[in-house]
């Protein structure tokens, strides 16, 4: 076990090492001199401010040391300077970040919850009708675009019916709530299908399982052979897809803050992108990568360390 | 025997009505492709006609799907930009395959350090979650629909040639291939002629649903600002631009366009399954 541990947190190192070169150079390598967008008005554009300019935002050392000061500062939480802001980066990321993170997690809740009810409804009534409806409508809705669903939930429910506000986030705890209820149900609708999946395919194998079997022979009541026998053994490939998918999540609020006006981290991106904000760019970049790598690098090895002890069970 | 002729009945019948809805969103794929062809000659306006007496119209007798916050016609700049929004996944599944056919047969007949490599690349970008990777190459290469369109041919490539290598690998041990090596035909050209076309079946099923997601990925792009840039309209284009009509309570400029990415890519999924199981039966 500590061998596999050594192995894949080396292993996902290396990647997400890769992963800062791939972001670092490739930005490097954008046309366009971003000194410029900086100076903003052309006439203010002189070789001394230029210099100046180059020499603030540390541009002017050579782009190996430059990589190397970044890559230290991704670590000691520095990450630079904002073209656009004129900001440090680490207090943009952090004071977006909550708005973004409420979104996932308000978002996660909802697909979870959901998502398990849904696949466990269609696999007690395997192969009937809510068993075929349950997968059509999930299918259906992952193949809908996140910010076209995320638009009708508005329209109906925000402009319409008035039952949620259409953009922005509001004051205290729950008027933040209600206004990210429409964005979370957008973001959490196309992952419905994958965690509805799991639980059916997770669920019947229990089901068809021996000791599911002996339970009901003693006379327990469904509920309890449900909950007892069923979920308590279904819940290791839920868990571990239900935390991969949160994660990947992650990039979808980059759409999802965009439809519904939210300054997170998603946003921020895109702007950063629009105005070649590169250290801006960069860190949002990186920590989508970072966050997403280690998730489900720590899901795989929980799961493996996880699966003897269910595998023995399975057997007995 | 009597089982083999009476087990299939059972079988068969959920798979006829299947076929009914793959029909119809054949049918719906073949409308929407010639819509696009024609759009010159469909389109009642000009896609970019301005009329500022009739904003934010509802659907009417002049207008079939209303109009925008221009008062552009719907109806036709959907058909114009049904162009756009299919040309793009076409061509850019174009570059992928191409370039995922050969690394993913490489990688599989020579393995060693190109398949190494490969299995490295897939793993850099698999860093990325969602879309991000492309979000990336954007930043650097600039917005626009061509940049969007390689963008997205980069990201598909190592997922095509990852599938194509585990089809070869499939491919290689069966006895023709050796059969081949015997009669001292080249590998180049035992791949290129009898391997590739084998695997063309499970390609096409396969690729018909990359389709669905490369235009939706396409249409967030543009959503995104980062694609199709005005005047073209094309859907993901057209949502965006309609969303400030949304908040006033006009939906016909987000619901034709965002309806018609829903359509095109659910039709296209459930006619790539429908291939993707002929192909594997007639295989079998």
């Amino acid at each position: 076990m500590t061998s596999l541990i050594i192995r894949r947190v080396g292993g996902m190192l290396l990647t997400l090492f890769i992963a800062s070169m791939v972001i670092f150079f490739a930005l490097q390598a954008a046309p366009g001199d971003p000194v410029t967008n900086i100076i903003g008005d052309p006439e203010k554009v002189t070789p001394e401010r230029i210099a100046a300019v180059r020499a603030e935002f540390g541009l002017d050392r050579p782009v190996l040391v430059q990589y190397f000061v970044w890559l230290g500062g991704v670590f000691s939480g520095d990450w630079g300077t904002s073209f656009h802001y004129a900001q440090p980066v680490s207090t943009l990321v952090w004071s977006r970040l909550p708005v973004t993170l409420g979104l996932v997690l308000f978002a996660s809740i909802i697909f979870i919850v959901v998502g398990v009810l849904l696949g466990l409804a269609a696999a007690l009534r395997r192969g009937r009708r809510t068993d075929a409806a349950v997968t059509a409508t999930t299918t259906l809705l992952s193949s809908l675009p996140s910010f076209v669903i995320g638009l009708i939930l508005v329209y109906v429910l925000g402009v319409n019916l008035r039952w949620f506000p259409v953009a922005g986030l509001g004051e205290g705890f729950f008027s933040q709530v209600w206004h990210l209820t429409l964005p979370a149900i957008s973001l959490a609708l196309g992952a419905l299908a994958v965690i509805a999946r799991v639980t059916r395919q997770s669920s019947i194998e229990q089901l068809d399982a021996d000791h599911v079997e002996a339970a009901r022979g003693y006379g327990l009541a469904r509920p309890a052979v449900i909950r007892r026998h069923v979920l308590r053994n279904a819940w290791g490939p839920i868990i571990t897809m239900a935390a991969i998918v949160v994660a990947s999540l992650l990039a979808g609020t980059v759409v999802i803050e965009s439809v519904f006006g939210l300054s997170g981290i998603g946003t921020l991106l895109v702007n950063g992108i629009n105005t070649q904000d590169f250290p801006v760019v960069q860190a949002v970049l990186m920590f989508m990568v970072v966050a997403y790598m280690v998730t489900t690098t720590v899901v795989d090895l929980l799961q493996n360390l996880l699966d003897p002890r269910l595998r023995v069970r399975r057997t007995a | 025997m009597s089982t083999l002729t009476v087990t299939p009945l059972p079988a068969l019948q959920p798979r006829s009505r299947f076929g009914v809805i793959a029909w119809v969103c054949s049918v719906f794929l073949v409308v929407i492709v010639v819509g696009a062809l024609l759009a010159p000659m469909l389109a009642p306006y000009a896609p970019d006609e301005i009329d500022f007496d009739n904003i934010w119209s509802s659907p009417n007798a002049a207008h079939w799907l209303g109009t925008d916050q221009l008062g552009r016609d719907l109806l036709s700049r959907a058909l114009f930009g049904a162009r756009d929004s299919l040309l793009g996944p076409v061509l850019l599944l174009l570059l992928a395959t191409v370039a995922g056919l050969a690394i993913g047969t490489l990688a599989a007949w020579k393995g060693g350090w190109v398949d190494t490599l490969l299995a490295r690349i897939t793993d850099v970008m698999f860093a990325f979650p969602g879309i991000l990777f492309v979000v990336l190459v954007i930043a650097v290469l600039g917005q626009g629909a061509a940049t969007t369109i390689v963008a997205l041919a980069l990201a598909y490539t190592p997922v095509i040639a990852k599938y194509t290598r585990s089809l070869v690998l499939a491919e290689m041990v069966r006895p023709y291939v050796d059969a081949y090596r015997l009669q001292g035909v080249s590998p180049t050209s035992i791949a290129v002629r009898f391997v590739v076309p084998n695997i063309a079946p499970s390609m096409v099923g396969y690729l018909v649903v990359l389709f669905g997601d490369a235009l939706m990925s396409l249409a967030t792009l543009s959503y995104l600002g980062f694609g199709s840039q005005p005047p073209s309209s094309e859907w993901g284009l057209m949502v965006q631009e309609g969303q400030s009509a949304v908040i006033q309570g006009y939906f016909w400029p987000v619901f034709v366009p965002g309806a018609l990415i829903a359509l095109v890519v659910v039709a296209v999924n459930v006619v790539g399954v429908k291939i993707s199981d002929r192909m594997n039966a007639r295989m079998r």
